[in-house]
Parts: C-alpha cells; structure tokens; sequence
C-alpha cells in the first residue's frame, strides 16, 4: 500500500515510530547521564503514545492498559529512581566518554539497515497496517545493545538494557499487538524490579572499586594488605 | 514569452528582498536580546555605502581575487532564479535540478576559498581551510537530505518536487520531517549562522567566512555580502517551499501570482522568527565541535533516507 493512501492516523503512527528510533540515537549521542535519562524517558512517553494511538486506530482496548503501564513505569517512575541515584551517587553532572561518537551514529544507521534486511520475511507475511515498524523495532532493540557495548558506566548499560526492553515492547505491539496481559504484566515488573536491583549493584559497586566503571571490574585487587 | 517575464520577475524580486529578510532578522533578533533595533532598510544603506566607495586592492591581488566576487554573485544569483519562489513552472526551473544548485553553492565556495588564499594574508588562509572543513562536511548531509526528497517525489527537480508535495496534500512523513531539520541544521552550518560561524564578529580566533573576505572593500564586498544575503533566503524559501508548499501558485494569474507573495512573505518572516530564537538559545561552538554538529545534522539525513525505505515504500 502507497504510505499517501494511509489514514492520518496510521501515518501518525508511523512518524512516532521514526521518533522513537531517533531517540534511540539520541541516546547513543548523549554523553551525559542526566539528559540521557531523559532522553530514555521520552522513549517510554513516545511508546506510550504510539500504543495508545495503535490501540485506538485497531480497536484495541486492552493496550490501553498497556499504554499506561508503559507510561507509568518506563516514561515516569524508572527515569526518577535512575536520576535519584544518578544524584545519590553524585555522579548526575558526569560526561561519558564515547571513543568516535560519528562512528557511532554511523554503525547505529548500519545497524537499522540491517534490521530491514531482518525484517522483509515477517514484513511481507504481515498484513497489519504496522508491519512497516517491525524493523523499527528491531533496530531499537539493537541500538540498545550498541548502547551497552559502547558505554563504560554501569548506569548508562542499564538504560541501554531498559531500551532494550522498549524495543521488545514495540515489536509485540506492532507485530501482534500487543503480547497476552499476564505475560505484559509479568515482563513490566520484571523490568522495575531489575531497576531496583540494579540500584542496590551500583551502591556495592561503588563500595568495591570506588567507580561504575565496569572495565574496572576486570582488574584484580588486594583486598588485606 | 509571458513565462520567461514572471520568471525575470521572480529571480529580481528574490535578489531585491535577500537584504530585507536579513533586515528582518537582525531586528528579531535585536528585540529578542534587548537591544535597540536598526531599520528594517539598514542591510540595503549598508549597500549602497560599500557600492559608493572605492576598492582598495592589495599588490599582490591576481586576477581570482577581482574576479572572485562577481563568480560568486552570478552563481547565487543563478541559483535563486532555480529555486521557486512564488510560483511553480516557470521555466527558469526547468533549466536545473537541485544537485545543480549544490554544485553552483561550492562554485561559490570554491572561488572565495582560493580568493582568500590568494591575497597571502594569514586570516584568510585561515578562513579558507576551515570553509572547506565545514564544506567537505556539510555538502553530504545536504545532497543526503535532497536524495530523500527526490525519493518520494521521484524527481531531482525543484518546481517538480514542489508540485508533488502540493498535489499529495497533508501526509505526515517521517522521512520528510528528518530531511527538514537536517537541511535546517546544514542551513545554519553554510550560511555561517551562529552556532557555526557568527557573522557579526571579526574576532579573529573564531571567524570563518569572515576570515575569508577580510581583503575586499567597496563593490566586490557588498557583492560578496550581497551573495551571502541570497544564499540564506534560498535556505530559507528551499526549507518553506519544499516542505511547506502551501500558497505557492500553481497557475500564472494575478491572483494565484498574489497569494502565493503572501504566503512565501508569512512563511519566510515565521521561518525567521525560528532562525533567531534558534541562533538566541544557542551559544557558538567551538571550531572542533563543528564535526560533530554536522555529523549529527548528517544522520538525521541519513534517518530520513531510511524511515523513507523503510516506513514508507509498502513492503
């Protein structure tokens, strides 16, 4: 189907898809941890959106619940407890170094390329109106690990392990809509007690070796000396 | 014959308004900052003051550095008659497509780069290598951003592209909207607006196409600053036209031919509204972030060619 003879609504969603893959290099660009945050916070807002529109535009009113489960959790309450311990840890006005920031962006658009070439097969089996983001999808999900690989910082790994899980999200929404409530549930909850987690490993990480740098884990240290 | 006429028409009123909308410009962006504002009409004094007065030539001055301003006013001027300003189909824009534009903009560019280097002076030697850098960089992102455009509308060619965008009414493209902020962000970058360049200093750390051009006196300046002039309205009425094509007038009668001045008049004046609240909230970078800057205003190119492949071509 020629994208002009879409309804407005399944442009629109659509064009959020695009935001939401540019947020995702937005992340990859930000080498600071605050706005980085925020940035990730935006995902969670923008997904919430897109399902709630995609839950409007098929008549399907359980992503609803989705949607404000999305936003409650992704776009609200992990953002705020990430920037809490961004500012207990004292480490909210700190820079990441990223080693060739172009190059970056530059694997992160490969990295969509090749997610199309991934997703033609499941595309061309689909008939939803959103079968086009699959390939989003899978871009964000790889641009999260990208994310992971290239950061040094443990709180940057875990954003990029949070989009991670945004893209998982996407992708059942546009390619089933939506995965059954029990499961949706379950994996939300996952995801915030994994917050909580990974909140108590920085405190002993920053106990043990003084940083969040996780290269330093590799070194061995004399504990009694 | 009618055509070739309006075409004339059009190309003279592009030249004649390029120092009022900079006219314009500056008194936004005097009243953002709190400062008393000039006329509107001070771009077009300042003028006819360099055209009144006579030109100073170095000795070592070869014929590049005389030729040099009239190159770049008649490449500009070129390329503002491509570019359809009120009206689509005029045959002026049958004559050129848009990668034709790019390549009279590094005529341009080229010509004053050698221009600055040929007088000798530090300054400009200075001026022309960090041009180019910002050149070399900012060429691709545009090109990147024109190929999305001619893409959709499965044309290189100005009018053609713009009649496309016209006829399809409202879509909400994603590819479209990446291409616009990235051409956005290299319009900043190629008419030394501030986060690149800042053209109201002479500061000799930071300038760069003022660098350039700091030799030239009298005619050959105001045509150089002329030239600049056009060169940020043809950003700007590329960035309203193509995108935001509304207005424009697609058959030659008065009162199409009226509207469409009204429109592109209301499009350029928001356009450059946003322009100064964009240059008042940014601070100018360094010459070594600039890489970056371009770097990012290229993946967003590179976002809209593929949101275009991917979102948009059915599958």
């Amino acid at each position: 189907m020629e994208f002009t003879q879409l309804s407005l609504y399944d442009q629109a969603i659509l064009l959020l898809a695009a935001i939401v893959l540019f947020t995702s290099f937005i992340m990859l660009a930000q080498p600071r941890i605050v706005p980085l945050i925020h940035a990730f916070a935006w995902q969670g807002v923008l997904l919430a959106v897109t399902t709630a529109l995609v839950a409007y535009v098929t008549n399907n009113p359980h992503l609803y619940i989705s949607a404000g489960l999305n936003l409650a959790l992704k776009a609200l309450l992990i953002p705020w407890m990430l920037h809490r311990l961004a500012v207990r840890l004292n480490i909210h006005r700190d820079m990441e170094v990223v080693k060739y920031p172009s190059l970056t962006l530059l694997a992160g658009a490969s990295l969509v390329v090749f997610s199309y070439y991934v997703a033609i097969p499941i595309v061309q089996l689909s008939a939803l109106v959103t079968r086009n983001a699959i390939a989003i999808s899978i871009a964000v999900i790889l641009l999260g690990m990208l994310l992971m690989i290239t950061r040094k910082k443990a709180i940057s790994q875990v954003i990029g392990f949070m989009s991670i899980e945004n893209g998982l999200f996407f992708a059942a929404v546009v390619s089933t809509f939506g995965m059954p409530m029990v499961v949706e549930l379950g994996v939300a909850f996952d995801v915030l007690v994994a917050a909580v987690l990974f909140g108590v490993f920085f405190f002993q990480m920053r106990e043990s070796i003084d940083s969040l740098d996780v290269d330093r884990l590799n070194r061995l240290r004399e504990v009694d000396e | 014959m009618i055509h070739w006429l309006l075409a004339l028409a059009q190309t003279l009123l592009f030249i004649a308004m390029a120092p009022f909308l900079l006219g314009w410009i500056k008194r936004v962006k005097c009243h953002m900052q709190n400062r008393a504002a000039p006329s509107l009409w001070q771009p077009y004094r300042d003028l006819g003051k360099l055209f009144r007065k006579h030109v100073v030539l170095a000795e070592q001055a070869s014929w590049i550095f005389r030729s040099t301003p009239y190159i770049v006013f008649g490449a500009t001027v070129v390329c503002a008659a491509l570019v359809p300003l009120v009206a689509v189909d005029l045959p002026t824009a049958a004559i050129a497509d848009v990668i034709v534009l790019v390549a009279f903009f590094s005529l341009a560019r080229f010509f004053t780069a050698l221009a600055g280097m040929d007088i000798g002076t530090a300054f400009g030697g200075m001026g022309s290598s960090r041009d180019m850098m910002i050149g070399a960089l900012a060429e691709p992102v545009l090109l990147m951003a024109v190929f999305t455009l001619a893409m959709t509308a499965s044309t290189t060619n100005l009018s053609e592209a713009t009649t496309y965008t016209l006829n399809s009414g409202l879509v909400l493209r994603p590819s479209f909207i990446f291409a616009m902020l990235g051409l956005m962000m290299v319009a900043v970058a190629e008419t030394g607006r501030v986060p690149v360049d800042n053209p109201a200093t002479h500061l000799e750390l930071t300038m760069v196409h003022e660098a350039m051009i700091l030799e030239y006196s009298g005619r050959h300046l105001a045509l150089i600053e002329w030239a600049g002039q056009i060169k940020l309205m043809i950003y700007m009425v590329l960035v309203a036209n193509v995108f935001f094509p509304w207005g424009i007038a697609t058959r030659l009668e008065a009162n199409d031919l009226a509207v469409g001045l009204v429109a592109i008049a209301a499009k350029l004046v928001l356009l450059g509204v946003v322009l100064v609240t964009w240059e008042t909230v940014m601070a100018k970078m360094r010459l070594f972030r600039v890489p970056q800057y371009l770097g990012f205003a290229f993946l967003l190119s590179l976002l809209g060619m593929l949101t275009h492949v991917v979102l948009e071509t059915g599958g």
